[in-house]
C-alpha cells in the first residue's frame, strides 16, 4: 500500500534544488528588477493580515466580555491585559501545560533531529543496497497523514495505560519523514565526498565519521530542523487532545482549547489563554525568523 | 561490500582499509590487520543500515503498524469504553457509516471545504511569492512575518477567529457592516461557515506556501528571463510564459500537500463550533471527516466505526495519489 503512495512525492522531489539557485544572489530570477510601490502596498496588506488577529488577541485579552459584546468592537488595549494573562495562567493550568509542552517538543525535537542526521547521511553519502527503494519508502511516508492512525495507538496507550502521560504524546511524534528528507537534501549538497574520504582514509570508522565530520558539517540543518520540529510539535492538536486530559496533563495546546470549550466562556480569558500558548513560538521566530525562512525554503517541504 | 562471509579474511582487500603501511611482516601484525579490515568491512556493510533503521523501527511501530490495524479494527467492534475488546463483525462498519447522511454530509463538506482554502491560499501564495521575489527593502521582515501565523497553533488561531466571526459583535461584521452589508451569520449559515473555517487554514499557510514558491521561483535561472524580456514579453507574459512553467512541479506538490492537509482537517471545525460540540455546527454545516471520525469514535464511542472511517479516508488519499502521479507523468511526458 505504501507503494501506490511512493510513486506521487517522486515527483514533487525538484523543489530542494533551490539552494542551487540561491548561491549566487545576481542569477535570482526577477531579483533584478525592484519593486514597485504597488508591490510594497499589497505587502503591507498581507502583513496587516498576517499580524491584525494576534494583535486584535491581545486587545481582546485586555477587555472582559461585557465590552467584547458591544458594537463597535475594542480596537485598543484595555485595563485588563495582565489580569486575564494571570487569570488563564492558573484557570487553564498553563505553567504545568507550558512544562509538558517544552519537555514534549524538546525531546522530540532533539531526538528526530539525531536520527534525521544519521539517517540522513545515509541516503546522501553512504552507499548500500536497497538506498534508492528506502529512501522513496521514506518519501512516502510523508504523504500518509499521522491522523489516519490514531485509532491502534489509542487503544495501545489505553493497553500501556499511558493516559496522561507524556510519552504517549512523544514517542508517536518521533516520527518525521520529513526530517530525515530534509537532513539529506542538506548533506548532499552541504558535505563534500572529500572529507569523508580523508576521514576514512585516517582510519575512522562510520559512527566516528558522523560524529567528528557529519555533525559539525549539519549544524546549521540541524538547528532549522529543530526549531520546525519544536514548532510542530508544540502546536500538535489532536493526538495530545485525545491522550491528554485538560485537569491531568495537558499540553499548552490541550490545556487553551480546553479554555475555550468551558460552559461559561469568558471570551478574554480564553484570548489570553490562546495569546500565552503563542507568546513562546512568536518570540522564537521574532529571534531566529531568518534562519527559519532559510530552513524552509530550503526544505520546501511542508512537514 | 565486497565480499560475502565477514569470517573469511580477505587478505588483499585489506589495502581499502585503513591505508597505514605494513609494520614487519610478522603473523601477529598481519592478524591484526586482517581483524581490522574485518571490521572495517562490517562497517561499511551494516552501518548505512544502522543508521537508518531507527527510523523506519519508529515508523513500523508509530505508523505502519497502526495504519494496517486500524483495517483491521474497522472490521470489529470495539468500544471506547474498552477499546482492547474487539468483536468481528466484518464489513458491518462499513456499511453502517455508508449508509449514515452524515457520512456523505462530511465528505461533501471535506471537498468544499478544501477547494475554498486550498484554491485561494495557493494563488494568494504565488503572488506573494512573486511579489517577495522583487528586490524589496525589508525582505526579510515580511519573510518572517508572513510566518507568524504558521507560528499559531490551530487552537489558538481558532479560538481567535471564532471570536473575529462571531455575528452579533465580531470584528469582520462589524468591518462589513462599516460598508453596508448585514451581519452574517458564521456559525449557521452553511457557506458562511465553511468560508470562515477556511479562512482559518488560509490565514495559517499562505504564508509558508508563499516561501516555497519563492525558493522554487529563485532557483529560475535568470538568462530565462532576459530572453523573455528580449522578446519584447512583459512582466506579466514572462510570469505566465517563465516563472509558472518552471514552477510546475513545486505547484504539483503544494496541492497534493495541501489537500492531504485539508482531507485530514479536524482541530479547526472542532473549535469553530460555538456549541462546543464534534458535530461541525447544529446542522452539521462544516463537520468535516475528520471531525466526524472524531464524533464517531470519541463522541459515540465506536473505535470500530471510527476506524472505518479512517480506512475509507486511507483509499480515498490512494486514490488522489495516483490520480497525481497520472497527472504528474502527462505533465513530463508533454514538456
Amino acid at each position: 500500500m505504501t507503494t501506490t503512495l511512493t510513486k506521487p512525492p517522486a515527483d514533487p522531489a525538484p523543489p530542494p534544488p533551490p539552494k542551487r539557485g540561491r548561491r549566487s544572489k545576481a542569477a535570482r530570477a526577477g531579483g533584478q528588477m525592484h519593486a514597485g510601490p504597488l508591490a510594497y502596498v499589497i505587502l503591507a496588506l498581507f502583513t496587516f493580515g498576517s499580524l491584525a488577529p494576534l494583535v486584535w488577541t491581545a486587545i481582546a485579552a485586555s477587555r472582559d466580555n461585557q465590552r467584547l459584546a458591544q458594537t463597535p468592537p475594542p480596537l485598543w488595549f484595555g485595563a485588563n491585559l495582565f489580569d486575564k494573562l494571570e487569570m488563564a495562567w492558573t484557570d487553564a493550568n498553563l505553567g504545568e501545560a507550558f512544562l509538558n509542552t517544552t519537555i514534549v517538543a524538546g525531546v522530540s525535537a532533539v531526538t528526530i533531529v539525531f536520527l534525521s542526521t544519521i539517517a540522513g547521511f545515509a541516503f546522501a553519502k553512504l552507499r548500500f543496497k536497497g538506498r534508492n527503494a528506502l529512501m522513496l519508502i521514506v518519501i512516502g511516508t510523508m504523504m500518509v497523514p499521522p491522523q489516519l492512525s490514531i485509532i491502534p495507538l489509542y487503544m495501545m496507550v489505553a493497553k500501556l495505560d499511558w493516559t496522561d502521560q507524556l510519552q504517549a504524546v512523544i514517542l508517536p511524534s518521533l516520527v518525521s519523514a520529513f526530517g530525515v528528507f530534509f537532513m539529506r537534501q542538506y548533506l548532499l549538497q552541504a558535505l563534500p565526498d572529500e572529507i569523508i574520504e580523508a576521514a576514512r582514509v585516517d582510519g575512522a570508522s562510520s559512527w566516528r565519521v558522523v560524529w567528528h565530520v557529519v555533525f559539525p558539517a549539519a549544524r546549521p540543518a540541524m538547528a532549522v530542523l529543530g526549531m520546525l520540529m519544536f514548532v510542530q510539535t508544540w502546536n500538535d492538536f489532536l493526538w495530545p487532545f485525545l491522550v491528554l486530559t485538560q485537569n491531568g496533563n495537558p499540553t499548552v495546546q490541550v490545556a487553551v482549547a480546553g479554555l475555550g470549550r468551558g460552559y461559561t466562556p469568558d471570551q478574554s480569558l480564553i484570548m489570553a489563554g490562546a495569546l500565552l500558548g503563542t507568546l513562546p513560538l512568536l518570540l522564537v521566530f521574532a529571534i531566529f525568523g531568518k534562519q527559519i525562512v532559510g530552513g524552509i525554503m530550503q526544505g520546501a517541504v511542508k512537514g | 561490500m565486497t565480499t560475502e562471509h565477514d569470517t573469511a579474511a580477505p587478505p588483499v582487500k585489506g589495502g581499502a582499509a585503513p591505508g597505514r603501511p605494513p609494520a614487519g611482516a610478522s603473523a601477529e601484525a598481519a592478524k591484526k590487520r586482517a581483524r581490522l579490515s574485518r571490521r572495517w568491512q562490517r562497517d561499511m556493510r551494516w552501518s548505512p543500515y544502522a543508521f537508518v533503521s531507527p527510523f523506519f523501527l519508529l515508523f513500523m511501530a508509530f505508523g505502519l503498524f497502526p495504519l494496517i490495524y486500524t483495517g483491521w479494527a474497522s472490521l470489529h467492534q470495539v468500544e471506547l469504553t474498552a477499546p482492547t475488546d474487539m468483536t468481528w463483525v466484518g464489513m458491518k462498519n462499513y456499511t453502517r457509516i455508508f449508509d449514515d447522511d452524515f457520512f456523505w454530509n462530511a465528505a461533501k463538506n471535506t471537498l468544499t471545504i478544501g477547494i475554498i482554502s486550498t484554491v485561494p491560499q495557493l494563488l494568494m501564495a504565488m503572488g506573494l511569492a512573486h511579489i517577495l521575489n522583487y528586490k524589496l527593502r525589508a525582505s526579510t521582515f515580511y519573510r518572517v512575518v508572513m510566518l507568524a501565523p504558521y507560528a499559531t497553533s490551530i487552537a489558538a488561531a481558532s479560538l481567535v477567529f471564532v471570536l473575529l466571526f462571531g455575528r452579533d459583535y465580531g470584528m469582520i461584521n462589524w468591518v462589513l457592516g462599516l460598508v453596508g452589508i448585514d451581519n452574517i451569520d458564521w456559525q449557521n449559515d452553511h457557506w458562511a461557515s465553511q468560508l470562515a473555517v477556511s479562512s482559518i487554514v488560509i490565514w495559517r499557510w499562505t504564508g509558508y506556501n508563499a516561501l516555497i514558491y519563492l525558493a522554487a521561483m529563485q532557483a529560475i535561472p535568470q538568462d530565462l528571463y532576459e530572453s523573455a524580456a528580449l522578446d519584447g514579453a512583459s512582466r506579466w507574459r514572462q510570469f505566465l510564459h517563465v516563472t509558472l512553467p518552471s514552477l510546475r512541479p513545486t505547484i504539483l506538490f503544494t496541492v497534493i500537500v495541501s489537500t492531504i492537509g485539508a482531507s485530514q482537517l479536524f482541530g479547526e471545525p472542532l473549535l469553530f463550533d460555538a456549541n462546543k460540540g464534534a458535530s461541525g455546527g447544529s446542522q452539521h454545516q462544516f463537520q468535516t471527516l475528520g471531525l466526524y471520525l472524531y464524533e464517531q469514535g470519541w463522541v459515540n464511542q465506536h473505535l470500530g466505526r471510527a476506524s472505518a472511517i479512517a480506512w475509507t479516508m486511507f483509499l480515498i488519499l490512494i486514490v488522489i495519489g495516483v490520480i497525481n502521479s497520472v497527472i504528474s507523468r502527462r505533465l513530463r511526458a508533454s514538456s
